[in-house]
């Protein structure tokens, strides 16, 4: 694909505290494309995002969002970016001193001067486009999960974002919703051209949306590619992915019980 | 194995202490960093995208300021009478029980009103704001504010601490007022002196310094009670206990600190 790359990521090592968290990490997001990070639960895949949204300070490597280094940018240059994002956090981040539609309007209402009426009818429009309409005078706390997640899209959504970050949009959802968000996403990406990251571990719902996949195994990348790439990789660790396989190699019973009896760290302490 | 092994009790307990020193410093210095950032998006803010907006503070001073009057009201009547109650006991001692109105003056409008209004207000706005914030910082709406381009102080922290700065001042000198007109009815029922009389003695005693002092001490605490509540629950890890922790903790710091900043101002200022 010739198309730009709106999201550079270059050898990006992370902590939290002592331990790594990522392990040099490169990758790149290309306009107008859905690429979705996935991985094992505990593999980095949130930290990925996180460091992308320039909520976490990196311990080296850097990233590059519409060609800004965000470790290096201004303040300025920073909100100017954060306007053409939207986030959906893994458990919709909603605020919940606000009721839903409130929460759609804030964006509008911290960062352009429309009127009131007009920022209520471009909320509407939103929570129209996530299947919501007439939930705006309910509190978060009175929507389901599955309502919770949608509304985080449609706030993350209400600035008309270049870039679009969704982290598990559709984990714990039932079929029929989780299938719609990924139609959502979807349309999206078609209709207003947006380059969207989409953290998952549903197998199905990635291969239906990811024009590529970024697969993390323990802070490392895995594989980059196409999903039939991935499908035909012949890599052992992809394969246990792709099989719904644990990762566990064969391990001999000797071993198993040093590990259960602790043995195994004490000879590594020692 | 020796005594002053890694894990001798006395080695453990100077690493706790230790620890623990570390963390207040820490504490003090996020406190000062908040201070200044605060300051930095109310005179500046509004250039830089992030104007603080007034119906927040608005609404932070209907719950920091106008809900507490009930409470306030209260507290500062049953302070002002037990001030009234003791002194006429003490000075009965000395048959100067007449003199008990310059004891009652000064020590509401010096002490007690801006104290107790303080630790009124920390344990009912302090803990508020902590566990708000640290919910907040749980359910990741911090970061979602800082995703969306939302300065999370300049859109959680100033409306608060101006809320503070302008309601805990007002409430002590609503509290300067009820404590004295409890006293002087006591006063008035147990030594027989008209409320006229004890209004004119006590306007007599006071003088706009008394007043100042007082109220400056409420100034400072404001400060106080809003950044150990920030600094608290931006500090908080794990789930719904670590809310109930920060909560907890910012209470009694914030308590700590007002009684300490009490102690030395009274020092400082009589010497
Ligand atoms: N705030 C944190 N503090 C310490 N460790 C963390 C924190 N957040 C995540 N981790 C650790 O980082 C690793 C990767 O986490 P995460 O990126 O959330 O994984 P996932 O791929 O499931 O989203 C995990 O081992 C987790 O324990
Ligand atoms: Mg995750």
């Amino acid at each position: 694909m010739a198309s730009r790359a709106v999201i550079e990521v270059r050898d990006l090592v992370t902590h939290y505290g002592e331990r790594m968290i990522l392990k040099g990490v490169s990758m790149e997001v290309h306009e107008g494309e859905v690429m979705v990070i996935m991985g094992g639960s505990g593999s980095g895949k949130s930290t990925l995002l996180r460091h992308m949204l320039s909520l976490e300070q990196a311990t080296s490597g850097s990233i590059r969002l519409s060609g800004v280094d965000i470790c290096t940018a201004s303040t300025e240059e920073m909100y100017e970016l954060r306007l053409k994002m939207g986030v959906a956090f893994q458990g919709g981040a909603l605020f919940s001193s606000m009721t839903v539609g409130e929460n759609i309007m804030l964006p509008l209402y911290e960062h352009t001067k429309l009127d009131h009426m007009t920022m209520e009818i471009m909320a509407r429009l939103k929570l129209e486009v996530v299947d919501l309409a007439g939930f705006e005078n309910l509190m978060p706390s009175e929507l389901s999960g599955g309502m919770v997640k949608r509304a985080a899209l449609a706030r993350a959504i209400v600035m008309d974002p270049k870039m679009l970050f969704c982290d598990e949009p559709s984990a714990g959802l039932d079929p029929v919703v989780s299938n719609a968000i990924d139609d959502l996403i979807l349309k999206l990406r078609d209709t207003m051209g947006m380059s969207i990251v989409v953290v998952t571990h549903e197998l199905d719902s990635a291969f239906k949306i990811a024009d590529r996949i970024t697969v993390l195994d323990q802070g490392d990348i895995l594989f980059i590619g196409t999903v039939d790439e991935l499908k035909n990789s012949d890599n052992q660790r992809i394969q246990n992915l792709l099989n719904r396989q644990s990762g566990e190699e064969e391990l001999d019973p000797e071993a198993y019980l040093r590990r259960l009896t602790g043995e195994d760290t004490l000879v590594k302490a020692a | 194995m020796s005594e002053a092994g890694p894990f001798s009790p006395v080695v453990r307990l100077a690493e706790r202490v230790g620890r623990s020193t570390v963390g207040g410093i820490e504490g003090i210095g996020h406190g000062a960093s908040l201070l200044a950032e605060s300051i930095y998006w109310t005179c500046l803010g509004w250039r830089k995208h992030q104007p603080v907006r007034l119906p927040a503070v608005f609404s932070e001073m209907m719950e920091v300021g106008i809900r507490a009057i009930p409470i306030v009201m209260v507290l500062s009547a049953a302070i002002g009478i037990m001030l009234a109650i003791q002194g006429i006991y003490t000075l009965k001692m000395f048959g100067a029980e007449s003199r008990v109105v310059i004891g009652i003056a000064f020590s509401v409008v010096r002490e007690f009103a801006p104290l107790i209004t303080g630790i009124l207000v920390a344990g009912r706005s302090g803990s508020a704001l902590a566990a708000r914030l640290s919910t907040m910082k749980i359910n990741e709406e911090i970061d979602a504010l800082t995703s969306m381009g939302v300065n999370p102080v300049r859109f959680l922290v100033v409306p608060a601490l101006l809320a503070m700065l302008v309601m805990l001042p007002a409430l002590t000198f609503f509290s300067d007022f009820i404590s004295l007109f409890a006293a002087g009815i006591y006063v008035n029922l147990d030594l027989g002196l008209s409320l006229a009389a004890y209004a004119d003695q006590t306007l007599d005693i006071l003088s706009v310094d008394d007043l100042m002092h007082g109220l400056g001490k409420s100034v400072l605490f404001a400060f106080l009670i809003t950044l150990v509540a920030v600094v608290n629950g931006a500090a908080v890890t794990g789930g719904a206990e670590g809310v109930g922790r920060v909560t907890t903790r910012s209470v009694v710091h914030a308590i700590t600190a007002i009684v300490i900043t009490d102690m030395l101002f009274a020092f400082l200022v009589t010497h």
